[in-house]
């Protein structure tokens, strides 16, 4: 149907009511409830205890929170909330989710439990309120999820997933709730059809029986109030009205009406949590629009009635011209009331289910009206939507007092449902039916979709494209069970969406790998190969010697930004193999270990690295991967970032994320590098960024201005490794390990610091050295230990050029060719001669030697081949003898070479 | 056997005839990887070890192989990986050998084809073979590496996506193992310093970079003619390379030099007819030792020690052996040589008419007078019709527009090329050109063309014009 975004709309915030208590101290008045009202046009009531959405970055998905208590300062200014935050799927961190083992519902949210987020919100940032409703952990979800309903079954700190028992989720340890039902018992009716609908935070039976008819009466008050208050659209207001008392739990509800029946006005939220209200059907608008004058005495019809056994019969009536009529609605309406009989035959006694299929019709119908009198109004359509949910309870409590009608209805509508149902149906009803035997009852009507997940997740992932589709075309797939189709629809979409990317990937994801090997791999048997496996490069030492400095820099720097939930940026250079990234990463470890002892608040760590990608612009890509799993083109991921790191994010986790070979995210325009170190520097972006590159100048020297002012001044250079630091490396990584002579060792550090520093460079020299000690192990005069001549042997094979080499081996007429390529530069006084000018040389030199001259042929051969090895530089060959030489080693060295022939 | 040996000693000339060109030519070709490596023994004892221990301890590795060209590079690869492949069949049957697609004396063929890419698995190993000349970038290599690994199945349908998520994938893919229980993959990349050529040295990077990080164990083989390879290698690359270079610089003398040639033409014991077989030996011991044969095989020494030089020689000699001549005569291996060392461009000038011929020798005049300066077809034309002159001989008078067809031939058969500034908006006639040929090639061509006549010899012997 038709939600339009309407961002921009006003909304009011007010304490309802009277505070509840002064802190003197503080000078804050502590409320019980607030009412958020839309441009006049309806409110909806926050009390403490109730579930909420928060503004947050993202858009179609809200944070979602509990109100823990509502305060205000003396002069009314300022409105505060204290929630305790509940943790979307989609707010996890990628590899996090991996903890969960098992694929996450898409309404799935999790009790969190970190103590270090700010928990505090402005009242403003509330959207609405919304379902939560506690799951037993072994519990499948229900499986038609409306986009307004959570479920929670874990908690989440940050480390672990635990259990989290229903009371937490529940009963909110502060003000009103859980505790004061009990205490007003006056509904006298029995079974409250809208505890699953209304009360999505689930609760005992008993606790539920009791709210239930409190809503009924709720609804008719608002029913009474709205004829005298409402002006000009009687049914919005009583839609909402009724709606917002759906979305308190009847408990709360209880409270709040105990403590200030007067308040009691409903409200609308207009920021609906529709993932994007733009996609909504609206050819579904026009066509409901023309129904609309058919439907309305329909509507009037199943709205007005008092619960009444007789009223599933006239729902089911009604159902028939609506299918008729328009189908999708028809479907739509048919199939919750599948689901409902469903529910019915299986287990009568917890009436919950039933309510649903009059709740969809009278929603649907009633936003039919709606649409008749403001179709153009963007509010009025979303009240529409909101009164779907409420309008169950209008006909719940008939419904589930007289089960046998109730049945009855059901096997017929399930009859007629059989001919509409596609192949899938069945199975899913199928699933459905055996999710529902044990299912408890706090379990809400939808438990298809969980039931999917949970029993054949391949399934689901197969068939999720398809059922994408069938959404498109107006389902009658799971997704009908859902109590409204416009929210059904929008949330349906959204999972949807993300699977299509996200799920015929996760096996493409899951399987790159290289083979598993066939035979175990040996373990080093002698000192030697222990050695050789401890220097290797890659394995990682317990300790990073000689950078504790550094080490202890780059520690404080991030512990303090992620203690202080603030951003910044680092800059770190050296050259290669100086530990650079393997203290960022050393650091990384500890601080993880931190946190893993709760010693700091928990962070994020993310990699890329410059050289791994194939374009600057790919480094949105992947940070966007990794942070959220998403895929995304390079600019939309940018924009995504872009959203992330500007808006409020309370329980966002600090991100640390280490940008290696920083100096290849350059682009023209250095946007890439301009975003990097703009982000941390945003207000909630909670972002710290170490980079790393290897010259010390680099912001100086490639980064524009504006781009390296962002850089900000923090910089730390890595020092050449000097011999000691080299010697001591090697040191701590042989471990007491004997396989070196002292000396040995120390010519090897002393010679990669005089050359390089490199630390990569010593450990592979070592690493030879050993494998040289090894093959020369047969002579007796070996001590088994790798000796100085060992280590000779390896740098002279690692450090000396082989040109001299070459030289010698070169034939005859190539060490000619190169004499005369000398000589002729002697000559010439240039380091440059031309083929034909060395050939005449050549000629000469060959009948000095006494050899017969070659030919021209031959010699641009030996002139090539000696080009192939780079010890002549040459212009291409196609020039023949005009091509021009140039020699590639110095002169001496030809000499020495010839010379000692 | 007896009766087959029997059988065996009476083979037709033609038919041994027909084994000794098959059994030569495939050695000579290279077809067939020598059973035993000479004078590399120490190279490949390290590069053995080297992939024994990636195969066996799962320990990363990165090597070059460099040499000049015709030294082995690749012969020593193959013989090394035969060699562990055998090794280790030996040790435990782990997994079946899944040669692709070809047969392994098939494989070393195409592998010296750098246009054909294979991939192994040998015995619970991987290798990827990579060329720098096909793979010229990282995009081409980085399909290829995912196609020999077998990953791309993973992908399913999707034809494979973008280059960056190319590289995320295989980089994915390598991290994701470790040293104790991933297969450990070979990189031969053959062409090494092509590679180096890559923007950004990417591939390069993510290979070196994953040799030196606990992910799956990796060994790289770079091979290489360039002594100069490991400067073209980025500070960050170089830094993660592990700098072992295996030198094959071959330093072997005459003597050897013989030994090799006399090995390479003998025939093995293995031979059906042990009768000729010895007669053939026989034949090229004393072809060895002949002392214009030696001469020969000198020169070439002289000139290249690689062996495929040497082989393209015997070659030559080989296919002129026949029925009527069973054995390799001195005379065959003179003749081969000559044709080895004939010079192409000189043999090219046998084919013009005299006046190209008169027109070469005037810009040989040229050169002499202006020591290499270039020229334009009016001056040759010029110095040709002072020759003319002094000859007072007509029968070469041709008229300007044929002298400039003539010129514009010598031009297509790039026997002069332009100066590489003159512009095209020159006239022909005053473009400047130069002789892309050596007095030597001039004389000796003069020296082989049928009737030339002496005047023009005179003149292209005779100091000044």
């Amino acid at each position: 149907m038709k939600y339009f975004t309407r961002m921009k709309i006003r909304r009011v915030y007010e304490w309802s009511g009277k505070p509840r208590s002064f802190n003197r101290r503080l000078k804050t008045y502590d409320y019980d409830s607030f009412a958020i009202s839309v441009e006049g046009l309806s409110k909806i009531i926050i009390n403490t205890g109730q579930d909420i959405l928060i503004e947050g970055c993202d858009e179609d998905n809200p944070y979602v929170a509990k109100v823990t208590r509502l305060y205000g300062d003396e002069n009314g200014q300022q409105m505060k909330a204290v929630v305790q935050w509940f943790m979307r799927v989609s707010e996890f961190p990628v590899n996090k989710l991996k903890l969960l083992g098992r694929e996450p519902h898409p309404q799935e949210i999790f009790y969190y439990e970190c103590r270090n987020c700010d928990n505090e919100v402005n009242v403003e940032s509330i959207l609405r309120p919304v379902k939560v409703k506690h799951l037993d952990s072994n519990d499948p979800f229900p499986d038609s999820a409306d986009k307004d309903t959570l479920y929670v079954k874990l908690s989440w700190d940050s480390k672990v997933f635990r259990v989290v028992n229903s009371t937490v989720v529940e009963s909110p340890a502060e003000p009103a709730p859980a505790s004061s039902p009990p205490s007003c018992l006056k509904p006298s009716l029995p079974m409250s059809p809208s505890c699953s609908q209304s009360a999505a935070t689930p609760r005992g039976p008993s606790r539920r029986v009791l709210p239930t008819p409190d809503h009924a009466i709720m609804h008719k008050a608002s029913l009474g109030e709205v004829g005298c208050s409402s002006v000009g659209t009687p049914a919005n207001v009583e839609a909402e009205s009724l709606h917002s008392a759906t979305k308190l739990s009847a408990s709360k509800c209880l409270s709040a009406k105990r403590r200030n029946a007067t308040a009691r006005t409903p409200g609308v939220r207009k920021r609906l949590e529709l993932s994007s209200p733009e996609k909504s059907v609206t050819g579904e608008e026009v066509l409901s629009q023309l129904l609309n004058e058919e439907l309305e005495s329909k509507v009037t019809l199943t709205r007005r009635p008092p619960p009444s056994p007789a009223h599933p019969l006239r729902v089911t009536h009604s159902l028939t011209p609506l299918r008729k009529a328009h189908r999708p609605t028809g479907a739509q309406c048919g199939v919750p009331l599948k689901s409902s009989s469903v529910f019915l035959n299986k287990r009568p006694l917890s009436d919950s289910e039933s309510p649903l299929s009059p709740a969809k019709d009278d929603s649907t119908r009633a936003t039919q009206k709606k649409e008749l009198e403001t179709i153009k109004e963007p509010v009025l359509s979303v009240l529409a939507e909101v009164e779907n949910e409420k309008s169950p309870m209008v006909t719940e409590t008939p419904r589930s007092s007289k089960r046998k009608s109730a049945m009855l209805v059901s096997s017929r509508i399930k009859k007629q449902l059989n001919l509409l149902e596609n192949h899938q149906d069945p199975n899913s009803s199928g699933e459905e039916e055996d999710e529902f035997v044990p299912s408890k009852n706090d379990l809400l009507s939808s438990s298809e979709e969980e039931g999917q997940d949970e029993d054949g997740p391949n399934i689901d992932d197969q068939v999720s494209a398809k059922k994408f589709r069938y959404v498109a075309t107006g389902s009658r797939n799971s997704r009908s069970k859902q109590k409204s189709y416009s929210s059904a629809r929008t949330q349906r979409r959204t999972p949807a969406k993300k699977i299509s990317p996200g799920t015929p990937q996760t096996p493409r994801h899951a399987t790159p790998s290289i083979p598993i090997r066939s035979l175990q791999t040996q373990q080093p048997a002698n000192i030697l190969e222990e050695a050789r496996a401890r220097l290797h490069v890659s394995s990682v030492p317990e300790s990073l010697p000689c950078r504790e400095q550094e080490f202890q820099d780059i520690y404080s720097f991030v512990e303090s930004k992620i203690v202080d939930n603030t951003g910044g940026c680092m800059y770190i250079s050296g050259v290669p193999g100086t530990g650079k990234t393997a203290t960022v990463h050393e650091v990384i470890r500890c601080l993880q270990h931190a946190a893993d002892m709760d010693e700091i608040p928990s962070f994020h760590f993310i990699e890329i690295n410059g050289m791994k990608m194939t374009d600057p612009h790919q480094a949105y890509v992947q940070i966007l991967q990794k942070l959220t799993g998403q895929k995304a083109t390079p600019d939309h991921a940018a924009v995504l970032l872009e959203k992330r790191f500007s808006n409020l994010a309370p329980r966002k986790e600090t991100i640390v994320l280490l940008v290696d070979e920083l100096d290849l995210l350059w682009t023209r325009k250095q946007n890439v590098m301009y975003n990097l170190f703009e982000w941390p520097a945003r207000r909630h972006a909670r972002l710290v960024v170490l980079t790393i590159a290897n010259t010390m100048d680099l912001p100086e020297r490639i980064m524009i201005n504006r781009v390296a002012s962002r850089l900000g001044l923090t910089r730390m250079s890595f020092q050449p490794y000097s011999f000691k630091q080299l010697q001591e490396i090697i040191m701590s990584r042989l471990n007491k390990l004997k396989a070196f002579e002292e000396d040995a060792l120390q010519l090897v550090s002393r010679k990669v610091a005089a050359l390089s520093g490199d630390a990569r460079r010593c450990l592979d020299i070592c690493r030879r050295a050993t494998e040289i000690c090894e093959h020369s192990a047969a002579d007796p005069s070996s001590t088994g230990l790798v000796g100085m001549s060992h280590v000779m042997e390896a740098l002279n094979e690692m450090f000396s050029s082989a040109y001299i080499t070459a030289v010698r081996c070169a034939s005859t007429q190539e060490q000619l060719f190169l004499r005369a390529v000398i000589t002729e530069f002697r000559r010439l006084g240039l380091e440059e001669a031309t083929f034909q000018q060395v050939f005449v040389q050549h000629q000469a030199l060959c009948r000095i030697e006494g050899l017969k001259p070659i030919g021209v042929s031959e010699g641009l051969a030996v002139c090539q081949r000696l080009g192939a090895c780079r010890l002549l530089l040459l212009e291409p060959s196609h020039l023949g003898v005009l091509q021009r030489i140039r020699l590639n080693v110095s002169q001496d060295d030809i000499f020495y070479a010839l010379k000692a022939d | 056997m007896s009766k087959r040996k029997a059988r065996d000693a009476h083979l037709p000339v033609g038919e041994c005839i027909k084994q000794v060109q098959q059994i030569l030519r495939e050695r000579f070709c290279e077809r067939r990887l020598p059973d035993r490596l000479e004078g590399v023994e120490a190279q490949y004892k390290h590069l053995l070890e080297l992939l024994r221990r990636t195969a066996i301890h799962g320990e990363s590795n990165s090597v070059l192989i460099v040499g000049p060209r015709g030294a082995g590079k690749t012969t020593l690869l193959q013989c090394v990986l035969r060699d562990l492949q055998k090794e280790e069949k030996v040790q435990k049957n782990l997994l079946q050998v899944h040669l692709n697609g070809a047969k392994p004396h098939l494989n070393s063929s195409q592998f010296k084809n750098p246009h054909v890419c294979w991939k192994s698995e040998l015995d619970g190993w991987v290798c990827v073979f990579a060329a720098g000349l096909l793979q010229t970038d990282d995009r081409i290599a980085l399909k290829e590496i995912t196609r020999q690994l077998h990953l791309e199945n993973v992908v399913g349908d999707k034809v494979f996506g973008s280059f960056a998520e190319n590289l995320a994938f295989l980089l994915e893919a390598l991290k994701k193992g470790n040293r104790s229980s991933s297969c450990p993959v070979l990189f031969v990349l053959d062409e090494f310093d092509l590679f180096a050529h890559h923007k950004n040295q990417t591939l390069l990077y993510n290979l070196f970079d994953v040799s030196q990080s606990a992910q799956a164990p990796i060994a790289v083989v770079g091979v290489t003619c360039r002594l100069d390879v490991l400067e073209l290698l980025e500070k960050r690359v170089k830094s993660r390379f592990s700098h072992r270079q295996i030198h094959l610089l071959s330093s072997l003398n005459f003597t050897q030099y013989l030994e090799r040639v006399w090995t390479q033409l003998s025939l093995p014991d293995s031979f059906p007819d042990k009768k000729f077989a010895q007669e053939w030996n026989a034949g090229v011991k004393t072809l060895c030792e002949d002392k214009s044969v030696e001469e020969v095989l000198q020169r070439h020494f002289n000139s290249s020690k690689d062996f495929r030089s040497l082989h393209m020689l015997l070659m030559l000699c080989l296919s002129r052996v026949s029925v009527a001549k069973p054995t390799i005569k001195p005379a065959d291996l003179l003749e081969a040589s000559r044709m080895c060392f004939a010079d192409a461009t000189a043999n090219m000038l046998h084919g013009l008419s005299i006046l190209e011929l008169c027109l070469v020798i005037a810009m040989k005049h040229l050169n002499d007078v202006y020591e290499g300066e270039p020229f334009n077809l009016q001056m040759v034309h010029n110095e040709f019709k002072k020759f003319l002159h002094r000859k007072s001989n007509s029968m070469y008078n041709f008229e300007q527009p044929v002298v400039m067809k003539a010129f514009e031939h010598l031009q297509q058969l790039e026997l002069i090329r332009p100066v590489d500034g003159s512009s095209a908006k020159v006239q022909r006639e005053y473009q400047l050109m130069r002789l892309t040929l050596d007095h030597s090639q001039i004389m000796e061509a003069l020296q082989k063309y049928p009737q030339c006549p002496t005047d023009i010899k005179q003149w292209a012997m005779s100091a000044f014009g």
